[in-house]
């Protein structure tokens, strides 16, 4: 009999797996649509293909130190003197709220390349000129709250919580980097 | 129960908490869930569910566009291409707004053409339409616009077109145009007002849209037949019913959308706005978007400036009094056997229209817009008045559940019987 079909115990269910299997299809349908509008809030072919950022090493004589843009933010490059890199290296680590050797932030000794952005709250510190102040540690200040980083970028005194961040680059040649 | 809670009906705990200081659950019950609806609606009912779901596609694929886009005549262009090569899925939420535009156009004229042929203007529910022709108008200001933006060949030379036709109003003309374009030309002033208007009137549109629902909800739904519903057995709950049965229209619509998107996204545009707009030279066929045509050929149908914009614009203005032009008390063209094959003439005329309106200004083509201009008015200030008193309607049946029901007079309790399963 063709009621008997339609019956509560047998009905019932197939009506919870057809609700079920509806609304499975209609959540999977409406992720997949939302997936290209918040794809498209992420960065876009032309910004990641500025991603990486070229500088020449070669005007940069000791003491001096440039700041060039990646992806947005300063970049400094510092050509650190032999009175700077022995600071650096002298003191012990272990007293440092981030500890991290200076050997373990630089490829080669005299160049430092770190991003320029205090890790506290995304200000860029002062000391890329000379007349700069360059806080207690000879490195870079940060003017908002007060960090002290040292001539390797080491946080020495002051709220933020980590080094500077020392991007990912690599010696193109002996007197050229490719930062990112 | 404390005093000033309202008096909610359900019985989740959270629910009812929110339910009983803001009604929203018992307002959406009542307007969305047990909302009776005439029971004998077909697939043309489907398309004010449809329009309201594209209005959030628009709205929603047009944020995140304008989150790339650039309102600068230096930029606009490129930042188009930009979103079309760089921005991730640029393409395909471009794309979609672009053709959503189309396809919101489609939806809205079966929408319109199922409120003409059912009567579904008529008294009670004048107000009704008179909301959806604004919203129409609104949609066309906002589709205009949106056209421009992209500052190709045929945004400027449309804009430029269009703005122009205010400068037929004698004395007052040059000082519109002048105040549409911020200049003495379309420039970046026309641009970057353009773009602020095309944003903030989707949301006009949605308060519209909104009164419009709210007026529906005050008459209720016309339906096939055009008479009232009499009772319960005239009627289904909205939910499952309808939003079952708008689901389905849904699901089809969805497929005619993506096959236009993927398949033929470039079909309904124009080459042209693919070459950035150049103020010096006009491009040598000149067309409005597809869902403008009709209006663009009886503007061109009239040989005098003046007249050929008020005859476009009365052209849509006329719809507001059209439940005072037609008389007749038979809303369904059903059951006038006159009517019905002068709306469908006047039907195929529209789409004659569009056709000659994407046709060079020459020759036979301005003839025929000319005839079909004529018929055009024709059918609502002769043919309808005519027939309010002339024609004899067929005779209207008894109630909405007989003839879907079928049989012979059937009891209240029978009739009520197959919605138990609800």
């Amino acid at each position: 009999m063709a009621d008997t079909a339609h019956a509560a115990p047998s009905g019932a269910p197939r009506r919870d797996f057809l609700k079920l299997v509806t609304g499975a299809f209609a959540a999977v349908g409406v992720g997949a649509m939302a997936w290209p509008f918040i794809a498209s809030l992420m960065p876009a072919k032309d910004t990641l293909a500025l991603a990486s950022t070229d500088v020449d090493l070669a005007p940069i004589t000791e003491g001096q130190a440039v700041t060039v843009m990646w992806r947005g933010k300063p970049v400094f490059v510092r050509n650190r003197t032999a009175k700077e890199i022995q600071e650096a290296r002298a003191v012990p680590v272990n007293s440092m709220p981030d500890p991290a050797t200076d050997q373990s932030r630089v490829q080669k000794d005299q160049w430092l390349v770190l991003v320029g952005i205090c890790t506290h709250l995304g200000c860029v510190p002062t000391g890329q000129r000379l007349t700069d102040t360059r806080g207690d540690y000879g490195g870079w200040f940060c003017p908002c709250h007060g960090s002290h980083y040292d001539t390797s970028g080491r946080i020495r005194k002051g709220p933020a919580p980590r080094n500077l961040d020392v991007p990912q680059y690599a010696f193109t040649s002996d007197t050229k980097i490719r930062i990112g | 129960m404390s005093i000033g809670l309202y008096k909610s009906e359900f019985s989740n705990p959270v629910v009812r908490w929110i339910d009983q200081r803001l009604p929203v659950f018992t307002m959406m019950q009542k307007e969305y869930g047990t909302f009776p609806t005439p029971r004998n609606f077909n697939y043309f009912w489907n398309f004010g569910a449809l329009a309201m779901i594209t209005l959030m596609i628009m709205i929603a694929t047009g944020i995140f566009l304008s989150m790339h886009y650039v309102a600068n005549t230096h930029l606009a262009f490129d930042s188009i291409e930009r979103i079309m090569r760089d921005v991730n899925a640029g393409w395909l939420i471009r794309y979609v707004h672009m053709n959503g535009a189309s396809m919101f156009f489609i939806v809205v004229y079966i929408h319109i053409f199922r409120g003409m042929y059912y009567g579904s203007y008529k008294a009670p529910r004048e107000l009704l339409w008179m909301l959806g022709v604004t919203i129409f108008l609104l949609m066309m200001a906002t589709a205009f616009m949106g056209y421009v933006l992209p500052w190709g060949q045929m945004s400027f030379w449309g804009a430029t077109v269009i703005t122009n036709l205010f400068s037929a109003f004698p004395v007052v003309g040059n000082f519109i145009v002048e105040l549409l374009w911020g200049g003495f030309s379309v420039d970046n002033a026309t641009l970057n007002r353009f773009f602020s208007l095309h944003y903030l009137l989707p949301f006009v549109i949605l308060g519209v849209v909104f009164l419009h629902v709210a007026a529906l909800h005050i008459t209720g739904s016309n339906n096939p037949l055009g008479i009232e519903p009499k009772g319960p057995q005239d009627t289904l709950p909205f939910h499952p019913y309808y939003t079952a049965k708008d689901s389905v229209g849904l699901v089809v619509y969805f497929i005619v959308f993506a096959g236009l998107v993927f398949f033929a996204p470039n079909y309904l545009g124009h080459a042209d706005n693919y070459i950035p707009a150049n103020p010096l030279v006009t491009p040598p066929h000149i067309v409005p978007e597809w869902y403008f045509l009709p209006y663009y050929a009886i503007l061109r149908a009239v040989p005098d400036k003046l007249g050929g914009v008020l005859l476009m614009f009365g052209s849509i203005l006329i719809w507001f009094v059209l439940p005072w032009l037609d008389r007749s008390p038979v809303r369904s063209m059903r059951f006038r056997p006159l009517a019905r094959p002068f709306f469908l003439l006047w039907a195929v005329n529209f789409l004659v229209l569009l056709w000659v309106g994407a046709k060079p200004a020459e020759g036979t083509y301005v003839l025929i817009a000319q005839i079909c201009t004529a018929y055009y008015f024709a059918y609502f200030l002769v043919v309808l008045p005519l027939l309010a008193r002339l024609e004899r309607p067929l005779p209207l049946p008894e109630s909405i559940s007989r003839p879907v029901l079928g049989g012979g007079p059937l009891p209240m309790g029978a009739a009520a019987k197959p919605m138990e399963k609800a």
